[in-house]
């Protein structure tokens, strides 16, 4: 299969240092891949790569070629605002548009991209709120405000969000690190449905979820991506001595 | 038996003695606070009695205000006050939001330093200081402006400044008439407003500014991630975000201009008529007190005067509490 997505020798910098070094990966679409790594190991610096994050950063850098659908996002000319509608991407803390409705937040970027019929952008929101397993809890109270929702309903919101633009990629940065464990479980569950309808990276900082989740794991390290594999191969016979070292809890 | 040494102390320790002289002293400072709010709104009450009891409601509706056969009314002073005092916030903020968002956003940090540093700096430049620059500086502008309006290649011009005088004698003012010269001396409304517009700038610029950086990351990011430009972003993002808090910087400078006394008093004009050009003389009534209050001997008079600070103590408690409910309403809640 094609890989939806491709690094090919990435390095990112920030400044003079350098957080990623030489990354080479590939994703296939209709899957849910993991980047797993102690603290400070350049996995949420990658993932922000994809979306092309770093250009609000000043002094970050991005070299080498990720490319999205066989193109390449930081080719000369490639317009990043144009491009982001393409990869959604789902925060560490549950950010809604707090000024917002319910409603306003999920088809924020249906506006952004012009969208203004009023029963079309119902009509997403609804479908989105269906795939973000939200639905039926917000369903009566779509007009009030999103910070009236839960943690956990707060962060399917913004998945709801990010889904209604039809991203082909869903950026995850460790998306149920601020919830509680039902509200966790109810996102890992949601995130197998998803792969119906996108592609799905995820960052984590908790090992067993990204055994419970994901269909390949990339293992990070001090900026290395040391290992890439199926996620059942990734813990129960890694190949590097570092990824088992982690995998099996003796570092990190 | 005890041993004596083991025994708990009975008498109060120091600090538990220092704790309670502490307590006190704070009760005391506090106090003194309300204090002052009590015995000053009470003093103005008692001051404004007699011009109260003589005009009633009339003082806040009539529009004559003459010391020589002791008739005085606020209306003109009132309005000059709120028109002033608008005028400058509608025209600032603005300005004010777009100064902020120009160093919080745009400007590269070299710049964004020295640029917020003057825009803060632009409120530790006395009242006085304000007003002789309005007076020989902008003032001449207008002037020249007003002096141009009338030159004899435009008789239409001259033609509606006849018509507009004559109602202005009847002391009236139409829309048309209120954008026409009435002199050529600069001073005046207009400038009142100028001058208060640049006063006031720095208290919603530098309070908008702090709001706008405080705007969390990950909100710009949301809006980033769907597909907005900056310019969305900052629309949609972080300005409702920060919207409560310059709000607040809004009311702040509010404040400021319904109070600002001097500078206006220098370049108002100080005319107690109603309202008839833009350019044209009037009165605030915090420039009505400082221009009037020492020569206000007469009982009347005086009472009259202490009144329009009654007035102004009132708007101004009146306009902050009307901020609160504002803010409180604007502020988003519940962010998790």
């Amino acid at each position: 299969m094609t890989p939806i997505l491709s690094a090919k020798n990435v390095n990112i910098f920030y400044g003079d240092k350098q957080a990623v070094q030489n990354v080479n990966l590939d994703v296939q679409p209709g899957t849910v891949n993991a980047l797993i790594g102690p603290s400070g190991c350049g996995k949420t610096t990658f993932l922000r790569a994809i979306n092309r994050m770093h250009d609000l950063t000043p002094g970050a850098r991005v070299s080498g070629q990720i490319l999205l659908d066989g193109e390449n996002i930081y080719a000369p000319g490639v317009d990043p605002v144009a491009m982001r509608r393409r990869v959604g991407m789902v925060f560490q803390k549950p950010n809604p548009f707090p000024t917002m409705s319910v409603f306003d937040n999920v088809v924020a970027g249906l506006k952004l991209a012009g969208m203004r019929n009023k029963d079309q952008l119902m009509a997403v929101a609804e479908r989105s709120l269906k795939g973000a397993a939200l639905w039926e809890e917000v369903r009566e109270r779509l007009n009030t405000p999103a910070t009236g929702l839960s943690g956990g309903q707060q962060q399917r919101l913004c998945i709801a969000r990010a889904l209604a633009v039809d991203p082909e990629i869903l950026l995850m940065d460790e998306p149920t690190s601020a919830l509680d464990p039902s509200s966790t479980a109810k996102i890992e569950e949601l995130m197998t449905d998803l792969k119906k309808v996108t592609t799905i990276i995820i960052v984590t900082h908790n090992m067993h979820q990204a055994a419970r989740v994901s269909d390949t794991t990339s293992f990070f390290l001090v900026g290395d991506l040391v290992e890439h594999g199926p996620t059942d191969q990734l813990f129960q016979s890694p190949r590097d001595e570092r990824t088992e070292a982690y995998v099996t809890g003796r570092f990190g | 038996m005890s041993d004596p040494a083991r025994r708990l102390p009975t008498r109060a320790s120091m600090s538990s003695g220092s704790d309670r002289a502490f307590q006190y002293l704070i009760l005391a400072l506090a106090s003194v606070i309300v204090l002052v709010f009590v015995v000053s709104l009470y003093l103005l009450g008692k001051d404004s009695w007699p011009a109260l009891q003589r005009f009633g409601v009339e003082f806040f509706t009539q529009r004559t205000w003459n010391p020589v056969n002791g008739t005085f009314g606020a209306a003109a002073m009132i309005t000059g006050t709120l028109v002033t005092s608008f005028a400058a916030l509608i025209i600032s903020v603005p300005l004010a939001i777009a100064s902020a968002l120009f160093v919080a956003e745009y400007a590269p940090k070299w710049l964004a330093n020295p640029v917020g540093y003057l825009i803060e700096l632009l409120a530790a430049i006395p009242s006085v200081v304000y007003g002789l620059w309005a007076l020989f500086v902008i003032a001449p502008v207008l002037a020249r402006w007003q002096i141009t309006f009338f030159s004899p290649e435009y008789p239409e011009r001259l033609a509606l400044y006849t018509k507009c005088a004559g109602i202005w004698a009847n002391d009236q003012t139409t829309l048309q008439c209120f954008f026409v010269p009435s002199s050529g001396a600069g001073r005046g409304l207009a400038l009142a407003i100028i001058i208060l517009t640049v006063m006031i700038l720095p208290y919603t610029a530098s309070v908008a500014r702090d709001v706008i950086r405080l705007v969390p990351a990950d909100q710009r990011e949301a809006m980033y991630a769907l597909g907005a430009t900056k310019w969305e972003v900052i629309s949609r993002a972080i300005l409702p975000y920060a919207r409560a808090g310059i709000m607040g910087g809004v009311i702040l400078a509010l404040g400021r201009a319904l109070g600002e006394t001097l500078a206006v008093a220098m370049v108002i004009g100080d005319s107690q008529d109603i309202l008839k050009s833009l350019w044209g003389n009037a009165s605030t009534m915090a420039s009505v007190i400082a221009n009037q209050f020492g020569d206000a001997q007469e009982l009347l008079h005086r009472s009259s005067v202490v009144t329009l600070g009654f007035i102004l103590f009132f708007v101004s408690v009146a306009v902050n509490l009307l901020a609160r409910v504002l803010i409180g309403r604007l502020t988003p809640k519940g962010v998790k």
